[in-house]
């Protein structure tokens, strides 16, 4: 997998732990949903906790976690499945904070809408990143200097724009 | 800023009666450009494979269609000025092949574009503040709205302020560009619906509130295709300034729990039907009350801003009858029927509204040419303030004729072929573009169409049959509406022939029905002929000036049934 934040492809500091793994003593680590509570039991003070959702979670179940988990990976089964977007915008309205991350075979067109949607982060597989280099990731998240939307990590819509331009 | 500030006014041929851009506007119409020319190169270089690249081109209006590229062009609410169909015109001639296809979404169609010039393409419309977005995909779609906008006699309230206002907050929606299926919404202001809001994904109706305040009747749930519904009514009255965020739960509600494993069930009417209205409107309403509003805060403002635009035209005082338009019928009998047939009434004394067909005897349904569409847009700046609709019956609309420039008007288009004098009556059929462009397509429509057409050219006897609507879709997925035609003619294949099935009883509007099937499929050859059929019952049972449907509803559908077993026995294979 590679990741991408703001346009530019990053390390990943985060290790995914399959269902089957043991907890590891030291590192950050993001988890299914089934073994979040025996991540917080088991895991050091020093180590970072993250979740990965289907696209269906239902975010009331997940909000009492939020202050103890640093990222929240939400996935995209496919590109089109516009689901996680929505459920983007549902955890970031439920008052979650940290790291907010896309999985999935997202292309470099959605980097706009990952963004504004709450998104900090996209993880993409090593065939896409292959194809879709950093400089179109960049170029696509720059398309639009505004949009007609409040989202976020946006200047502020052309709506509130045009308010404030007339006041 | 005013639609009659003097820098809008000082613009070429642009009247001050529809909305115009402001440099946010040209600014993101200008990046859409920018970003789908990028789009086709990464695609023409490797960098997206076609399944990528793929809901992106839709997005921007680019199908694959059978032959060639097809691509959509996009006019909101059905409003276009002189220099908008101008450049239309100068389109088709550059980079197709002199004619261009208007559908009944309101939108136009060129049919043999190159994928490498599709970015100019867009680059010339962007020109005359025009674009393709979202003209295609499972995203909101181009908002169409009534064609007798802001001049119908009926109307409570213009509805193209609303289709404005919801063509910017869909544009590029971050959320809703990923939906499980394409959704459609119609705004309609006046007492008669013509822009069918009942068979649409989401349908406005700006009605009075308690207080008198303009607002929203909302529905939910309609649509044809397959499995055809009447939408239903989500709210009955909606404030105004709720429009947006109460659309946004709608479309959040949706995007969440509509179905993805199946496309043909996917769309927002089979969620409402299988999780049942009140359920429905019970997770709507929560969502909506669980909304942060305050992007929504400034909403009436912005609406205002916009609803300023489209003012009235500088109408001139006039009697509402006209001397000239009198005698230009009692001397013209060609005229004084298109006067009857294809002249509805205005709001304003002494001005009309004129329908121009553009289905000629035999000719392709909403297809018009390049110079066609230049006259069009000279007749409009002569005789109607340079402004023109697309309405979804595939005619082009000049909304402000004074009655007495009707006969020159009359001339003008008939010199062009434009003066079928057709509008509402038999010949004035919908049809999809069928097996001749459509990949989708299991038979051809227009062939269908161009026979019905030759076989009741008559436009006495037209008259005399009075209004009928006939609609034809080349597949179940129903854009040409036959659903809701009085007669409906859904193509379909069997056993490798076309075979079409003919329903009885469909209405678009808000008596809205879904019609009913006649009987077994026929073939393409006998379709004018159970039409005909149909058509001869009708006049030997109707009683005093009774419509069709109204026939149709009185006499019962067995006694239409009746008629075609006896004609089948009389050797028609039906």
């Amino acid at each position: 997998m590679a990741l991408i934040s703001e346009g530019k492809f990053v390390e990943d500091e985060w290790r995914h732990l399959a269902d089957e793994e043991d907890l590891p003593r030291s590192g950050k680590i993001v988890v299914s949903q089934q073994r979040l509570e025996e991540a917080l039991a088991g895991l050091g003070p020093e180590q970072g906790l993250g979740v990965r959702l289907p696209n269906t979670a239902d975010p009331a179940a997940i909000a009492p976690y939020f202050s103890r988990l640093s990222l929240i990976a939400i996935a995209f089964p496919a590109f089109t499945d516009g689901r996680g977007f929505s459920l983007a915008r549902l955890v970031r309205r439920a008052g979650f904070k940290g790291e907010l991350r896309a999985s999935g075979r997202l292309v470099a067109d959605q980097a706009l809408h990952a963004r504004q949607c709450g998104f900090d982060t996209i993880e993409i597989p090593h065939d896409i990143a292959q194809r879709q280099n950093e400089a179109q990731w960049a170029k696509a998240l720059g398309s639009y200097a505004e949009t007609y939307q409040e989202g976020y990590g946006t200047r502020g819509s052309i709506l509130e724009r045009r308010r404030k331009a007339a006041l | 800023m005013t639609a009659h500030d003097p820098q809008q006014a000082a613009r070429p041929n642009t009247p001050t009666t529809t909305y115009l851009y402001d440099n946010y506007d040209t600014a993101f119409v200008r990046e859409r450009v920018a970003e789908f020319r990028e789009q086709v190169r990464r695609r023409l270089e490797g960098a997206t494979t076609e399944e990528e690249f793929r809901p992106f081109r839709l997005m921007n209006g680019l199908y694959l269609q059978l032959h060639a590229y097809m691509l959509r062009v996009a006019i909101p609410y059905g409003t276009l000025t002189a220099r908008q169909m101008r450049s239309l015109a100068d389109i088709a001639d550059k980079w197709d092949k002199g004619y261009g296809h208007f559908t009944t979404r309101q939108n136009l169609q060129f049919n043999w574009p190159k994928l490498v010039d599709v970015p100019d393409i867009l680059e010339a419309l962007a020109e005359v503040e025009m674009h393709a977005i979202q003209t295609s995909g499972n995203c909101i779609r181009n908002v169409t709205a009534d064609h007798f906008s802001g001049v119908a006699a009926d109307e409570y309230e213009d509805p193209r302020p609303t289709a404005e206002f919801l063509r910017q907050w869909s544009s590029l929606h971050s959320e809703f560009s990923f939906l499980p299926r394409k959704f459609k919404i119609a705004v309609s202001g006046a007492a008669q619906d013509r822009a069918a809001v009942k068979v649409h994904d989401i349908g406005l109706r700006v009605v009075a509130g308690p207080g008198g305040e303009p607002g929203y009747e909302v529905y939910v749930g309609g649509g044809l295709g397959r499995s055809p519904f009447v939408g239903k009514v989500v709210r009955e009255f909606l404030p105004r300034e709720d429009l947006l965020a109460y659309l946004e739960a709608i479309l959040r509600v949706y995007n969440r729990f509509g179905r993805r494993d199946n496309k043909y069930k996917a769309r927002i009417k089979i969620l409402v039907h299988e999780t049942g209205l009140d359920q429905i409107r019970a997770e709507v309403e929560a969502e909506f009350a669980a909304m942060d509003r305050t992007p929504f805060a400034h909403d009436a403002e912005e609406f205002a801003r916009i609803a300023a635009f489209f003012a009235p035209p500088p109408y001139e005082t006039l009697p509402a009858q006209s001397e000239a338009l009198q005698s230009a019928k009692r001397e013209n009998p060609a005229f004084a029927a298109f006067a009857e047939v294809n002249v509805s009434a205005h709001k304003i004394d002494g001005y009309a509204i004129v329908t121009v067909s553009l289905k000629p005897t035999g000719g392709i349904p909403g297809d018009a040419t390049s110079a066609q569409m230049r006259v069009l847009a000279d007749a409009s700046e002569k005789f109607g303030f340079g402004e023109l609709r697309v309405s979804h019956e595939q005619n082009i609309v000049l909304p402000h004729v004074k009655k007495d420039d009707l006969f020159a008007l009359w001339r003008m288009l008939d010199a062009a072929g434009l003066a079928t004098a057709n509008v509402g009556l038999l010949t004035d059929i919908i049809s999809c573009p069928g097996l001749d462009y459509c990949s989708l397509a299991t038979a051809r429509s227009i062939p269908i169409a161009q026979a019905i057409s030759r076989r009741f050219k008559d436009e006495e006897r037209q008259r005399e049959i009075g209004r009928l609507g006939i609609k034809i879709s080349g597949c179940i997925n129903a854009c040409g509406h036959h659903h809701v035609g009085a007669i409906g003619v859904l193509g379909l294949e069997k056993k490798g022939q076309e075979s079409y099935q003919i329903t009885l009883g469909g209405d678009p509007s808000l008596s809205a029905s879904v019609g009913e099937l006649l009987g077994p499929g026929v073939g393409a050859d006998q379709v004018a002929d159970v039409i005909e059929h149909i058509v001869d019952f009708y006049l030997s049972e109707r009683q005093g000036e009774e419509r069709f449907i109204d026939t149709w509803r009185r006499l019962g559908h067995a006694r239409f049934k009746d008629v075609l077993r006896r004609e089948g026995e009389n050797g028609a294979d039906i």
